[in-house]
């Protein structure tokens, strides 16, 4: 990773994490459907990123979100699920031949059938271990499940309209 | 040894999950549980100026409406003190320490507030300074909002009515019944009454206001009415849902309560080995 793309993810985590906080934390879509943009930053890292960086990546932008949050914990421990699980589903999921390596996991580069099975079901793993937590011994299972996949459904539209507005394709003729 | 340094070398980021999920899971329990101390939460100064930030920009949008109910407060009380003012050819009578001020009032803004989650908390923008003390009853104009959990210098960290972790001792208006009022994570609007005897004649539309028992609210205050008793679900109590007279998506300014009393109620208690569980 050279020093410009450093500085792009850093400068996206930080303004993806802001709206969040800002706009997005009392956002419910009928009550059950809630928006976790901030994962964007998060799965759009750059594939070749090693593990350890990005569980740690992962569990500070969760942990940095919970606080405004008041669920201490909860955001860090399904983010840093996120962030164990990514490597290993971008291996299953792999085309042929394997990623180039200036590939990165975003809409513009992969296509959007490629992206929507890249991201929801990360995005689910993340929404069952936070609504898990945070409904501990009060609900059901089935409340769970549904705002859990309700979510996921939410956040993934979400995620691929920003980038569809505002991520530029950079593969230019050579 | 090698052969076990180097295992463990090609699991490190196993392992690192491991140890990150469970601090998560340590920063869970201890934030959850009511006396344990927050490390972090919104009290924070950085974390309160952000907050309040925001809140000073969407508050903006619901002058108009939070002005009007003041206005609407301001005159109920207004009748009130005109009730209570002596006319100037009654006799005083010297209060004795049974009318001495057991509670003092103050008010805070809301900063920050949640209520789709199981656990719903509130930020305030006053702390210590101002003589927030964790502990506090917090109620608006309609009803009651929650319970102070911890303060920092200027801001204050709240436990919401809808943290199914708030139990607030309460009873129906009418038939001085009391129970406990308690949040089930489900809907905003409504929460469940809990310890009601089934001989007791509830129904939908009494009243339930806070009965004073915890020390924590003076009696009276509204929490909600009752929508539903259902008598079938439990063989000893029955199954009171109740509508809550708070919006709790529009909570702005709030009424913080303040027993003076409660330290010598708690070591009285204390002395009489009475376990108050409300």
């Amino acid at each position: 990773m050279n020093f410009k793309n450093f500085i792009t993810h850093t400068l996206l985590l930080l303004l993806l994490a802001l709206i969040q906080i800002i706009f997005l934390k009392n956002l419910a879509l009928f009550g059950v459907a809630f928006c976790f943009l901030y994962l964007l930053g998060i799965l759009n890292l750059p594939i070749p990123i090693s593990h350890v960086p990005l569980i740690l990546l992962s569990f500070g932008l969760g942990l940095a979100v919970d606080v405004f949050y008041d669920t201490i914990g909860i955001h860090a421990a399904s983010a840093s699920l996120m962030g164990f699980l990514r490597p290993y589903w971008l291996k299953a999921i792999s085309p042929t031949g394997g990623y180039d390596d200036s590939a990165k996991p975003n809409l513009p580069e992969m296509g959007i059938g490629w992206y929507i099975s890249y991201s929801l079901p990360m995005i689910f793993a993340f929404s069952l271990v936070f609504f898990t937590a945070d409904q501990w011994g009060t609900g059901g299972f089935f409340g769970v499940l549904n705002k859990s996949i309700l979510s996921s459904i939410f956040t993934v539209v979400l995620a691929i309209i920003v980038q569809l507005l505002f991520f530029k394709r950079r593969r230019e003729i050579r | 040894m090698l052969r076990i340094l180097q295992f463990l070398y090609s699991l490190r980021s196993f392992l690192l999950f491991v140890l990150l999920e469970v601090l998560a899971i340590g920063l869970i329990v201890s934030n959850n549980s009511p006396q344990g101390a927050a490390f972090f939460n919104s009290s924070n100064a950085v974390i309160g100026t952000v907050l309040k930030t925001r809140s000073d920009i969407l508050d903006f949008f619901s002058f108009a409406q939070a002005n009007e109910t003041l206005i609407l407060e301001n005159a109920l009380l207004l009748e009130q003190i005109k009730a209570l003012k002596q006319e100037p050819d009654s006799l005083p009578i010297p209060l004795d320490s049974a009318f001495e001020a057991q509670f003092q009032f103050t008010g805070a803004r809301v900063i920050s507030n949640s209520l789709r989650f199981a656990q719903n908390h509130l930020t305030l923008n006053k702390g210590s300074k101002d003589g927030i003390k964790p502990g506090m009853g917090i109620f608006n104009q309609d009803g009651i909002v929650g319970r102070v959990k911890s303060v920092s210098e200027n801001y204050a960290v709240a436990i919401s009515l809808l943290n199914t972790g708030l139990l607030v001792s309460s009873k129906i208006k009418s038939t001085e019944n009391f129970g406990s009022v308690n949040w089930d994570g489900i809907n905003s609007k409504q929460a469940k009454m809990l310890y009601v005897p089934r001989h007791v004649k509830a129904q939908a539309g009494d009243t339930i206001v806070t009965s004073g028992y915890n020390a924590v609210f003076p009696e009276g205050i509204r929490i909600g009415v009752i929508s539903v008793v259902n008598p079938a679900s439990d063989p000893n109590y029955l199954d009171i849902l109740i509508d809550l007279s708070t919006d709790f998506s529009r909570v702005n300014y709030v009424y913080l309560v303040e027993n003076t009393q409660i330290v010598e109620l708690d070591s009285l208690h204390k002395k009489s080995e009475v376990v108050n569980e409300f």
